[in-house]
């Protein structure tokens, strides 16, 4: 059984460029870490107030005053530094922060983004999600291509209350990549090995066009994984 | 001047029911846990409480949650606690969910004297619908409002007698911020230091802003959840 999350994951840290400034979220953004590209040397930054995370700390030795925005205890390199939420959100909004992936409930076509709550169902909150869709200079979407109900996560028109209108640029699921154009909407241009055109086109309710120059067995498990 | 009370009861003496407070803190990191305990002991009820989060079940905030002491929280994120969603989805809890960056700017707003601000997020959203929308350089913005509350609890690794503070990695967050917004800012130390220890170009809140200092009596420090590297195959 392939490892879906992080086949997602591998694919999304392909995204990164040597240099960004990064934030990633809780779930499989947060997996990204773990796949970087040799050559490729990230600033992480965590909206709870610190940039230049490192990886998770030795069993036993993590500190309480040091964790991220999901309660989990970090790590920090050599050269990075601590701040307040108003200076982590200006970070956000003020164009500092490269590239953020996020998971989602629903995402559709016109890039808007439905990832915190479902109406009389559950109630969670957005954290620091909107700020980041607003923020960030790209917004990776990673998810799985469908819920665990077999409805595809690429929705038609979002039904949920949205986190972000027209902010998602890229979409990344084990079984594809999408990628928005101005006036062109979503742009099918990469399939994972072990899906064809129309496999990718019988799970995905969201509207998008195929590249020219679509590429077929682009990335996923190795044959025999 | 002395800004020292002797314990957290009685830095809260005259948080009375009904009272709006702001609360540092992020999830359970960096959290006024000795006042929060100290309110749930004092019984108060009507809280409004302003707070990124509402800690969980057992910890932080979620001990006044659990006790309806509260009833309203402003929030980014309160998943995690189930007595949150039961008094929510019953409708005895009142919620304004907050973007975590307007949150934090408007706490910072409220303690900089700046009534009102306009930001990129959320617009759009369900969250817009109500706001003033106006267009700069091409782009849409929403206006939201600064904040202020009675009162500010905070937590602070060290502090002195002036009520200068200095936090400690992560657990600063909306710390500083909830510092400058509260028309009472009380502060928790872990260390209490004599006046003239603390660096004063390594001071994050001046002490201007905090009007009473305690040594906080009991840290438990929790850790939400423990995520660690692998231990290497032996």
């Amino acid at each position: 059984m392939p490892d879906i999350k992080n086949i997602i994951a591998a694919r999304a840290a392909r995204e990164l460029k040597d240099g960004q400034v990064i934030n990633l979220g809780i779930g499989i953004p947060t997996l990204v870490a773990n796949h970087m590209p040799p050559g490729v040397d990230v600033v992480i930054h965590s909206e709870n107030g610190a940039v230049g995370v490192g990886p998770a700390p030795e069993p036993l030795c993590g500190d309480p005053d040091r964790g991220n925005a999901g309660g989990a205890p970090i790590t920090l390199i050599a050269g990075g530094s601590y701040f307040d939420s108003a200076t982590s959100f200006g970070m956000i909004r003020g164009g500092h922060v490269d590239m953020t992936f996020l998971g989602t409930l629903q995402v559709d076509g016109e890039g808007n983004i439905a990832s915190y709550e479902i109406p009389g169902k559950l109630v969670a909150g957005m954290g620091g999600a909107m700020d980041l869709l607003a923020g960030a200079k790209t917004v990776n979407v990673v998810t799985e291509h469908c819920s665990k109900d077999g409805a595809s996560k690429l929705v038609k028109k979002c039904t949920f209350p949205l986190t972000g209108a027209g902010e998602a640029d890229v979409i990344i699921t084990e079984r594809a990549v999408f990628r928005r154009y101005p006036g062109k909407g979503f742009v099918l241009e990469e399939v994972a090995r072990g899906y064809t055109l129309d496999d990718i086109a019988a799970c995905t309710d969201m509207d998008y066009v195929v590249s020219d120059t679509v590429q077929l067995e682009a990335f996923g498990p190795e044959p025999g994984e | 001047m002395n800004k020292v009370f002797p314990s957290s009861e009685a830095a809260i003496f005259d948080i009375e029911d009904g009272a709006s407070i702001l609360a540092g803190g992020f999830g359970l990191c960096g959290n006024p846990e000795n006042l929060i305990r100290a309110l749930h002991k004092k019984g108060v009820k009507d809280l409004t409480i302003i707070s990124n989060n509402c800690g969980t079940d057992e910890y932080g905030l979620g001990i006044l949650l659990k006790a309806g002491q509260v009833k309203k929280m402003v929030s980014s994120y309160v998943g995690e606690n189930k007595n949150f969603e039961r008094q929510y989805l019953n409708g005895e809890l009142e919620v304004e969910l907050v973007p975590q960056g307007t949150l934090a700017e408007r706490i910072r707003c409220g303690g900089a004297g700046i009534p009102a601000f306009y930001t990129p997020t959320a617009v759009g959203t369900m969250l817009a619908e109500g706001k003033e929308v106006r267009e700069f350089d091409g782009r849409q913005y929403l206006m939201e409002r600064g904040i202020r509350a009675d009162f500010a609890i905070v937590n602070a690794w060290k502090g002195d007698r002036l009520g200068n503070l200095v936090y400690r990695k992560t657990a600063r967050n909306f710390n500083p911020l909830c510092a400058t917004a509260g028309k009472i800012a009380i502060a928790e130390v872990e260390h209490l230091v004599e006046v003239g220890e603390l660096d004063p170009d390594l001071v994050h809140t001046p002490g201007i802003y905090v009007d009473r200092v305690v040594q906080g009596e009991f840290y438990e420090k929790w850790i939400e959840r423990r995520t660690v590297r692998p231990r290497p195959q032996a």
